[in-house]
């Protein structure tokens, strides 16, 4: 891991901002779509954080955060999170034509299930613009999503990273409706073996070793 | 007047003790188990917040010995031992390893929850220290205190409030 990174480093920073830039760039732009409304996204962060402090990206392991989860599989496998908290994910219902929201905490069914597809949409545009970016597989598992503790939730896409350190590498991405009502984070993490074939693919020199 | 109740927070990967009074605490297990020690006696207390079951897959240069259950048990243990605990007293509860996620296809990394809690079971009883209490499983996560004076493990979760044990 450290050897990967050693060496033009803010290249390859640059880089994997690129690949956040591009898929949730994508996957902004489908939400825009679904919701006619411009969506703005903020630029990438990619850090080697450690495990606490990729949580506090959130709001703390104990804050409550719907995610939709994907794992990545293919050529360059990893960990998809599309997070958002509760009130930003009843307002994101809200403005989808035809579907009646309950108020409250609670998600009915049909609530859940638009969610998920929602979910499913924007992994679909964010993978599928980082596959032809890179020309490598990555195709998401079937959506899964919960409500819980952001500590909980995260913990799930860092035990590939876990093997390794304390740290992992996170490309994160924020994007904003105009008006602050729908508020969302993008949290892609690649396997560690996966950065490789992810520089590699898009022409950064390795090292061989 | 009351004092404010000191707390010592545990990190994820991390292993921490307390002595005297006062709380430990870890927060947002989701498949990580946190693992408690107590003498009742000596009023001593540790916690790890264990990630993964098994060193052997470690593929890290310094070995963080919290992050896996078969390593992270004896270094908690043998913390509370150099502080004066007895491993004649020393009693366990756990809670946590969940599966967040349930997905068709069921590998390994899905079932990481209830394999962290085998492994720490499985160490407990290569240690002979008694498992008193605990609350596994499900599709939830935990935010977990243990009392140092008392030795009541206080687990919260979002669905069903707060539990003793």
């Amino acid at each position: 891991m450290v050897n990967l990174f050693e060496g033009m480093e803010d290249f390859k920073m640059d880089v994997l901002k690129e690949v956040g830039n591009i898929g949730a760039g994508n996957a902004a732009t489908a939400l825009s779509r679904i919701l006619d409304k411009p969506i703005d996204m903020a630029v990438p962060k990619v850090q080697m954080l450690p495990f606490e402090a990729i949580t506090d990206r959130v709001g703390g392991a104990e804050n409550i955060v719907l995610a939709v989860f994907f794992r990545v599989e293919g050529d360059a496998p990893g960990n998809l999170f599309f997070i958002l908290s509760p009130d930003a994910a009843k307002n994101l219902l809200h403005r989808l034509a035809g579907l009646e929201v309950e108020s409250g905490e609670e998600f009915s069914e049909m609530e859940w299930s638009a969610l998920s597809e929602i979910g499913n949409i924007l992994a679909g545009s964010y993978l599928s613009s980082l596959a032809d970016f890179t020309s490598l597989s990555m195709i998401p598992t079937v959506p899964a999503l919960a409500m819980d503790m952001a500590g909980a939730i995260l913990g799930y896409g860092l035990l590939q990273f876990g093997e390794m350190g304390d740290s992992a590498l996170v490309i994160d991405t924020t994007f904003i409706e105009g008006n602050h009502e729908v508020e969302g984070q993008f949290f892609l993490i690649p396997d560690p073996d996966s950065f490789r074939k992810i520089f590699i693919a898009l022409g950064v020199p390795m090292n061989h070793d | 007047m009351i004092d404010e109740q000191r707390i010592v927070k545990v990190g994820m990967a991390e292993l921490n003790i307390i002595t005297g009074q006062g709380l430990i605490r870890t927060t947002g297990l989701g498949s990580c188990v946190g693992l408690t020690l107590f003498d009742p006696l000596s009023k001593v207390a540790g916690l790890a917040h264990v990630m993964l079951p098994s060193s052997d897959i470690a593929r890290e240069g310094v070995l963080n010995i919290a992050k896996y259950a078969d390593t992270a048990v004896p270094a908690l243990l043998e913390q509370l031992l150099s502080i004066g605990a007895a491993k004649s007293r020393i009693v366990a509860k756990m809670a946590g390893g969940s599966q967040m996620f349930s997905f068709a296809g069921t590998g390994d990394s899905m079932r990481i929850g209830p394999r962290n809690v085998e492994s720490c079971k499985m160490k407990l009883s290569d240690l002979g220290i008694p498992l008193l209490a605990e609350d596994t499983g499900g599709n939830y996560g935990r935010t977990i205190e243990l009392n140092c004076e008392s030795g009541i493990l206080y687990i919260r979760s979002v669905q069903k409030g707060v539990k003793e044990l």
